[in-house]
């Protein structure tokens, strides 16, 4: 199976690069430096002068403002007692460019806000084998800002933003042109995108909790081969955007209540082959847009009280929709054009009015997903003034009777009559 | 006129039609309720109902029973009555009495299920919307020579507000799809009682995402203080205007 | 009492009353008699306010009836058909009256012997047509009106409760009273009737005395003079129609 074949290899990689810190923190000659206000030594940056590479720089509870802090060495950056690193609105907090580095158990807030300048709380720049963990990130502009890089570990941060617009806001947690990234356990809430990634290949966003972000809870592109699982998404501004990338795996992630003019569960745009599986999408105004997209399995997944549960546009092709479960969305399936080059497979659509008579858990006659309704409203969008009046309650009838406007070979032949399990 | 109304209001509340009614009501509703799981889509489906129901009893059932209180109206205008005050009083004990059945038959059940803020502008939604419906009723009755005549106008209306009307609308949207017509169609809505029922109900629903940014626009425009008095205004018209003809109607006519 | 000038009413080309003069005083019992589609109920309808004429006056006492519906505390009336709203009770409907009418003296001789107390809480879709007319006799009689317009009044009642009805109407009589009633059952008025009012195709005939009817016609009964007076008015054929 791929996923798990995927996921044996992160476990590898974790493994391997946990051992190769802690073997150089444990050489002979490693030693262990304390900072604090009851230590003797109260400042970080002249914390960081004293040690050298495969040492430990432990922070002791307290309140620190001293600008912009830089780590180039191997070293393990810890806090203790809650330590607080305060960029006082102005700096960016920490600045990481080297290789096998630990940051974790610090709370950094108030990294300076620019508009020309990429400010973050924690920055990584050509560096490899980084783990940021357990640390609280507030009301930064960027939280993690992570560019050309490998082997980045990003567990367990609280990031915690206070974005009002998509100008004045920086990203949760923000990759770029990394590779072999972990996401695992973050909450992201407040930034303009929750998770960004941008030439990201062979990564893994697993857990990860992103809600209340100004733009997408998650937004990639150009990234590929990467593995998505037991995310939840909610009420971002306009859900989760995944564009221009192959070979992407989304597993078990929810994607709940992305509810707005123009608010996604997940935007697909030139995305191929790559398979959306066991997810969930609730209460989305679109709960799967795709457009542009190719070689893709969409299955088992469960599409609730989402306003359309899938728009698929005409410029996808090779897109195989089976074992979902089609649960009172208030349009099932909407297409702009009649031909469509996707195919539709034992999925259970609540509104499903046909009969088993064979006894073989299908029924008998197909289902056309797309209504007429939809389509009317797909070419005139005012018509939706019309949602729910007697006339359209009438002319869905009179078209599943005798269909002539919506696409013939959208069609379920196979639609279940029970829900699948997913 | 209110003593008059009174009993008038007594007497229909015991009729079969109008328990037959509530309880419809109130059985569709109990079921909607533990059918759906979740409230809102139950509130969804009982506008539906609201929407095919309300203007359809409301209408035949006012309709049928001017016609049978004819004698009765004869009688009580050979006292010293005059024709508004018994026009007036057997419009507002007609609607009262719908409104009632509607109070217990749809706003129990609300009550126990899903007691927000949503469900109540359904339940006032619904008793503007059968207000409106007996109006238009007294309005075709009066003007009408008989029974079926009277009946055969109101079915007519019916099927125009519900299913005919919205099939301009339709038209004139794709007629004049390249012009900007929010407006328009905000306009349009308001001409069809039983379009401004549902519109507005949907937009409180928040249906209006589903719009996109004219969504937006409109629930802003719904939701806003001037916005819930537009729709008051205009339902209101809707109860004044048919009622102050039929009586005027009422008025001048020969029983 | 009651004066009808130049009563005119048409509905669309039927001319229902075509100019109508007519008197009727305190003591008077005047039959409204005519075929058919003569015109006695739309003359009743108008007196009553319930049909509006296209040209002519009625006085009361003096006063245009046009004016405003005071003047119907004048009048009791018995319908030729009566149907009340089916789920109220028969005391509930003389409450309702009672409250309209705002009076403070009630005359319930008709209700004692009709014995309406009896079925005081019977529903009224659950009477007889026989006992619904017993109800509104008793109604028109009820307030002590100064004028009775009855309208068929003895069609659906028991020859008991017929007769009854006649012995108040004429206490009435002797009261100095105002009555004014049609009926088809031409003997049934004889004893009372003082006045005669014929109508045909919306014009009177004869408005007199039916002293005067009887010399007239030859015929000492009530029934014969009239219809003595029929045959002779049957040269001029009419339509059968309201």
């Amino acid at each position: 199976m791929l996923f798990i074949s995927r996921l044996s290899k992160f476990l590898q990689i974790a493994w391997f690069s946990y051992i190769a810190l802690w073997s150089a923190g444990a050489s002979a000659n490693a030693s262990t430096v304390y900072v604090g206000p009851n230590h003797a030594i109260r400042s970080i940056r002249e914390g960081l002068q004293k040690i050298k590479a495969g040492d430990s720089l432990i922070i002791d509870g307290g309140h620190y403002k001293e600008g912009n802090l830089i780590i180039q060495q191997a070293i393990v950056f810890m806090g203790i007692n809650q330590p607080v690193i305060d960029g006082n609105l102005e700096f960016e907090i920490l600045t990481i460019s080297g290789k096998n580095i630990v940051v974790s158990g610090i709370t950094f807030m108030n990294s300076g806000k620019s508009a020309t300048r990429d400010y973050a709380s924690i920055k990584c720049i050509d560096s490899e084998n980084i783990r940021i963990e357990n640390n609280k990130i507030l009301n930064s502009y960027f939280g993690i800002h992570v560019s050309n890089s490998s082997q980045i570990h990003i567990k367990t941060n609280w990031i915690s933003g206070q974005a009002e617009s998509e100008q004045t806001s920086g990203n949760g947690i923000h990759l770029w042109k990394c590779n072999h990234a972990l996401i695992e356990n973050n909450h992201i809430n407040g930034h303009r995108d929750g998770i960004y990634f941008e030439f990201v290949t062979e990564s893994s966003i697993l857990n990860n909790y992103s809600t209340e972000n100004v733009r997408y809870g998650l937004h990639f592109m150009f990234s590929h081969k990467d593995y998505y699982a037991r995310n939840t998404f909610i009420k971002n501004g306009a859900g989760v955007a995944v564009m221009y990338s192959r070979e992407v795996t989304m597993e078990s992630n929810h994607f709940e209540n992305n509810w707005g003019a123009a608010s996604y569960g997940i935007l697909l745009k030139d995305i191929s082959d790559s398979w959306i599986f066991s997810n969930t999408f609730d209460q989305n105004t679109i709960g799967i847009y795709i457009e542009g997209s190719s070689r893709m399995v969409v299955e088992k997944n469960l599409f609730k009280e989402n306003g359309w549960a899938l728009k698929v546009q005409a410029s996808c092709n090779d897109i195989q929709f089976q074992y979902n479960n089609f649960l009172a969305n208030t349009f099932d399936v909407a297409t702009n054009g009649t031909n469509v080059l996707s195919r539709f497979n034992q999925n259970y659509w609540d509104k499903y009015d046909g009969y088993d008579r064979t006894k073989d858990g299908f029924g008998d006659i197909p289902y056309h997903p797309v209504s007429m309704y939809s389509m009317i409203v797909e070419e005139n969008p005012n018509a939706l003034i019309l949602l729910r009046s007697i006339l359209i309650a009438t002319l869905d009838k009179a078209e599943k009777a005798i269909p002539s406007l919506t696409p013939e070979n959208l069609v379920d032949f196979q639609p279940k009559i029970f829900p699948n399990k997913l | 006129m209110w003593k008059l109304s009174k009993y008038i209001f007594y007497d229909i509340v015991r009729n079969k039609v109008i328990i037959a009614y509530t309880l419809f009501l109130f059985i569709v509703s109990l079921l909607l309720f533990n059918l759906e799981e979740n409230s809102a889509k139950a509130i969804l489906s009982l506008l539906n109902i609201q929407l095919v129901t309300i203007p359809l009893i409301s209408m035949i059932f006012a309709t049928i029973h001017y016609y049978n209180s004819y004698e009765f109206i004869e009688m009580l205008l050979s006292q010293p009555l005059s024709r508004s005050r018994v026009l007036w009083s057997e419009f507002l004990s007609t609607a009262a009495s719908l409104i009632l059945a509607l109070i217990i038959g749809m706003g129990i059940p609300i009550l126990l299920y899903s007691s927000n803020a949503d469900s109540f502008a359904l339940l006032l939604t619904g008793i503007g919307l059968t207000t409106v419906c007996t109006s238009i009723a007294f309005f075709a009755s009066v003007h009408s020579r008989d029974k079926a005549r009277g009946i055969g106008i109101v079915l007519l209306l019916w099927f125009y507000f519900a299913l005919i009307y919205d099939g301009f609308v339709l038209m004139i949207l794709f007629n004049f799809g390249d012009y900007p017509l929010e407006k328009i169609t905000l306009l349009l809505t308001a001409l069809n009682p039983i379009d401004l029922a549902r519109v507005s109900i949907m937009l409180k629903m928040d249906v209006s995402a589903l719009m996109g940014y004219t969504g937006a626009l409109y629930k802003e425009f719904f939701g806003s203080f001037s916005g819930i008095l537009y729709t008051g205004g205009i339902m209101i018209m809707w109860i004044i205007i048919p009622i102050y003809f039929a009586v005027r109607g009422f008025n001048r006519k020969d029983m | 009492m009651i004066q009808i000038i130049g009563l005119e009413k048409r509905f669309k080309k039927l001319v229902a009353l075509n100019g109508i003069q007519a008197e009727f005083s305190k003591g008077q019992v005047i039959s409204l008699i005519g075929p058919n589609g003569s015109g006695k109920t739309t003359l009743i309808k108008c007196i009553l306010g319930l049909v509006h004429p296209d040209h002519g006056l009625i006085k009361l006492n003096g006063q245009s009836i046009f004016k405003d519906e005071t003047y119907r505390t004048k009048i009791g009336y018995m319908p030729q058909i009566g149907r009340y709203p089916d789920q109220m009770k028969v005391g509930q409907l003389f409450q309702l009256l009672k409250s309209i009418r705002n009076a403070s003296r009630f005359d319930e001789e008709l209700v004692e012997q009709y014995q309406l107390k009896q079925i005081w809480e019977k529903p009224m879709n659950s009477l007889s047509g026989g006992t619904r007319q017993k109800v509104s006799a008793a109604l028109a009689f009820l307030f002590d009106p100064e004028i009775l317009i009855l309208d068929e009044p003895t069609a659906g009642l028991d020859p008991l409760a017929s007769e009854l009805l006649k012995e108040k109407m004429q206490r009435e009589k002797l009261k100095d009273k105002l009555i004014l009633i049609t009926s088809h059952i031409l003997s049934d008025l004889d004893e009372l009737t003082t006045h005669v009012l014929y109508l045909q195709e919306g014009q009177i005939q004869f408005n007199g005395n039916l002293e005067d009817l009887k010399i007239q016609t030859g015929e000492e009964k009530f029934g014969k003079a009239i219809a003595r007076f029929m045959e002779t008015k049957k040269a001029s054929p009419y339509v059968e129609t309201i």
